[in-house]
């Protein structure tokens, strides 16, 4: 599935290296969390597989499927598969949250060849899939992201994985902004997308979504690396103790 | 030879052998004045300085460039909604294409019907407007426009008008030079919506003169342009009364040469008035929105929104003020321009100007230009949308503020749905 060999990183504008040498291989049907404090490239590591400007790979590969993807386009790494549910995501005025939906489902089959879907089809599908996540139907219609509390910008994000049916999905610090319900339906959904031919890479830093979530491997990420990995115990370690003993432990 | 000079020189050659046209001694004295005001003050120069950003030549010269009519191949705009249609060819009245001009709670007449009756309730408006319009800054065209014009529309509202009355423009002769003048008139407690769309001419001069009395709504929804060559100087002159509501929104998609220009007073207390344009541009697409707005009365509102998509070597331009006057309190002005420049080539010029003389107002303007969001670009690209159709989304996104101004959703659903017809069009 997702496997990043040695994966260097630098900040395009200025020299600053990011990741200094991260490995990791993400098997489908696995959840894979990553951990980390503040500032050791998680994010850094989800744009870079995402396609965001502004990054240089100086050393290393990363590919999906066997597919380099360092050598594709954003929306071509979406067409392959990969999903990255954002941060912070962003508000588009003016587009209509189903609009903007509907062109990128269609726009990521037309790229792998396949029939795009009737407009029809796709309100059965999107009426049905957010339903699920409690998506009313007044919030499809509005425009993408707009007014949303912060959960309902992480259920929007969900609805949009679910609707894409990506293979790769990237959790960037999904739990941030949402409460404790939020938490739990946003879990939900990530979890009925669970299946033997998708992987996730959960990133986070407290071990409470990771309750919902349950993780088969948990990676710790300090400085550019992955420092530490092991099973989901480590995040409960990582809960008790913070990351202080860890970083010490590798110093 | 000073400049005033030497304008007035050029101006007595461009207009050697042109004459008004005949009609009843009030409009013929009307019409005479106007001409006097475009002689003293000759036609605009780019050495005037609201001609600043943009070349006057071709809409001033003698010869018309021709512009072939353009078949974009898709339904008229506005075709959805149940309107009184009033068709324009090359700028003459057609009333075979047009309904019959009857309806509740107004009357219609034709400009080139009522120039021969000896009196007319027009005659207090017909180039009134427009003349009030010439301070402090000239407009020459639009006053060439009361002195030469031959047809156009003649609206008096008396009541709520529930159908909107669309003008259609339609291009045919690609020489064509049309000058239309429209006057619409609404009495106390009145409303009416009027729609324009459609190429008018080659080259078109248009004047709309709106008194709005008080407690009266006009709401005015046009869109001009598309893949031509056509230029086109219009102007709309509106006096607004207490408790009144005047909201007028453009969306121009591409043209040569294209100059909007609104010059409004409010008057009465408690006004309201909003003028909004949205517009894309192209290659030689060159747009200029120049509005004035002027507040004399208490408690009024004024809101600007003018948004630009710019690219492939585009230009916009803004030049819009907000004077308030002495008595004018509690005024609330806002002012909007903004430019979406799509790459390096384009470019947009803005000039917006506040002029403030009472003491409790609050008054703002913004005027800005930059390039796509690049956030909203990934985001949408990581989604799996191209390159091309996230910067459609990106731009509808930009001119949703602008669009937003058109209450009706009918009306801005038209707008939209144009919009992204004409942008994936252009994707081809």
């Amino acid at each position: 599935m997702l496997e990043i060999k040695g994966l260097k990183v630098k900040l395009e504008d200025e020299d600053k290296q990011i990741l200094k040498g991260v490995d990791l291989k993400v098997e489908a049907g696995k959840v894979h969390a990553i951990m980390g404090p503040n500032g050791s490239g998680k994010s850094t590591l989800s744009y870079v597989l995402s396609g965001r400007d502004g990054y240089e790979v100086t050393e290393g590969e990363a590919s999906l499927g066997g597919e380099d993807l360092l050598e594709l386009e954003a929306e071509e790494r979406a067409a392959l598969g990969l999903f990255l549910a954002f941060q912070y995501p962003v508000e588009i005025p003016g587009v209509g949250n189903m609009t903007f939906l509907r062109t990128a489902v269609n726009a990521q089959r037309k790229a792998r060849g396949e029939e795009e879907l009737s407009a029809a089809d796709f309100l059965k599908e999107i009426r049905a899939k957010a339903k699920t996540l409690k998506i009313d139907a007044d919030m499809l219609k509005r425009p993408v992201n707009v007014g949303f509390s912060g959960g309902e910008k992480k259920r929007n994000e969900i609805l949009q994985m679910a609707m894409l049916e990506p293979k790769m999905c990237i959790l960037d610090e999904t739990d941030s902004g949402l409460d404790v319900d939020a938490m739990k339906l946003v879990s939900e959904g990530v979890n009925a997308l669970r299946d033997e031919g998708r992987g996730f890479l959960v990133i986070t830093h407290y071990q409470r979504l990771l309750d919902h979530i349950k993780p088969d491997v948990v990676h710790i990420m300090a400085d550019g690396r992955i420092v530490k990995t092991g099973g989901p115990e480590l995040a409960l370690e990582v809960e008790n103790n913070g990351y202080a003993d860890i970083l010490a432990e590798i110093a | 030879m000073g400049f005033l000079e030497q304008k007035q020189e050029a101006t007595a050659a461009l207009l050697d052998g042109v004459s008004v046209p005949a009609g009843a001694g009030w409009i013929t004295a009307i019409r005479d004045a106007a001409m006097a005001r475009v002689v003293d003050n000759g036609l605009p120069h780019r050495r005037d300085e609201y001609w600043k950003y943009t070349r006057p030549d071709t809409l001033t010269a003698q010869e018309v460039t021709p512009a072939a009519p353009f078949d974009h191949g898709e339904a008229p705009m506005f075709d959805e909604i149940d309107r009184l249609k009033v068709v324009f060819v090359d700028g003459i009245f057609d009333a075979g294409l047009s309904d019959d001009l009857e309806g509740e709670g107004f009357t219609i007449e034709c400009l080139s019907d009522i120039v021969s009756k000896d009196i007319h309730w027009a005659k207090d408006l017909y180039g009134q407007l427009e003349a009030n319009g010439q301070t402090p800054v000239q407009r020459p065209l639009a006053a060439l426009n009361t002195a030469l014009a031959e047809d156009g529309i003649v609206i008096r509202v008396t009541g709520q008008v529930n159908r909107p009355v669309s003008f259609i423009y339609k291009h045919e002769d690609e020489n064509s030079d049309a000058i239309l003048h429209h006057v619409i008139k609404l009495e106390e407690g009145a409303s009416v919506t009027v729609l324009e769309n459609g190429p008018a001419a080659a080259r078109f001069n248009k004047v709309m003169e709106v008194d709005v009395a008080d407690k009266a709504e006009f709401h005015h929804v046009r869109a001009q342009g598309r893949d031509h060559e056509r230029r086109a100087a219009t102007h709309i002159f509106g006096r607004i009364g207490a408790e009144s509501v005047f909201k007028s929104f453009t969306l121009t998609v591409n043209g040569v040469l294209t100059r909007n220009e609104c010059v409004l007073e409010l008057l009465g207390d408690d006004a309201v008035v909003h003028v909004a344009g949205a517009c894309v541009g192209d290659g030689d697409f060159h747009h200029d929105d120049t509005v004035f707005i002027t507040h004399d009365a208490v408690n009024c509102e004024s809101r600007q929104v003018f948004k630009k998509v710019l690219r492939n070597g585009a230009t916009g331009v803004f030049q819009g003020k907000i004077l308030v006057k002495p008595d004018a309190q509690k005024t609330d002005g806002y002012q909007m321009s903004q430019s979406l420049l799509l790459d390096d080539d384009s470019q947009f010029l803005a000039k917006p100007e506040l002029e403030i003389y009472a003491d409790d107002v609050a008054c703002s303007h913004g005027s800005t230009s930059g390039a796509t969001d690049e956030e909203g670009m990934f985001y949408l690209r990581a989604r799996g949308v191209p390159k091309d159709i996230a910067t459609d989304l990106m731009t509808l996104a930009f001119l949703a503020e602008a669009v937003e101004e058109v209450e009706n959703e009918a009306l801005a659903e038209c707008i939209l749905t144009r919009l992204e017809g004409w942008l994936e069009r252009r994707r081809g």
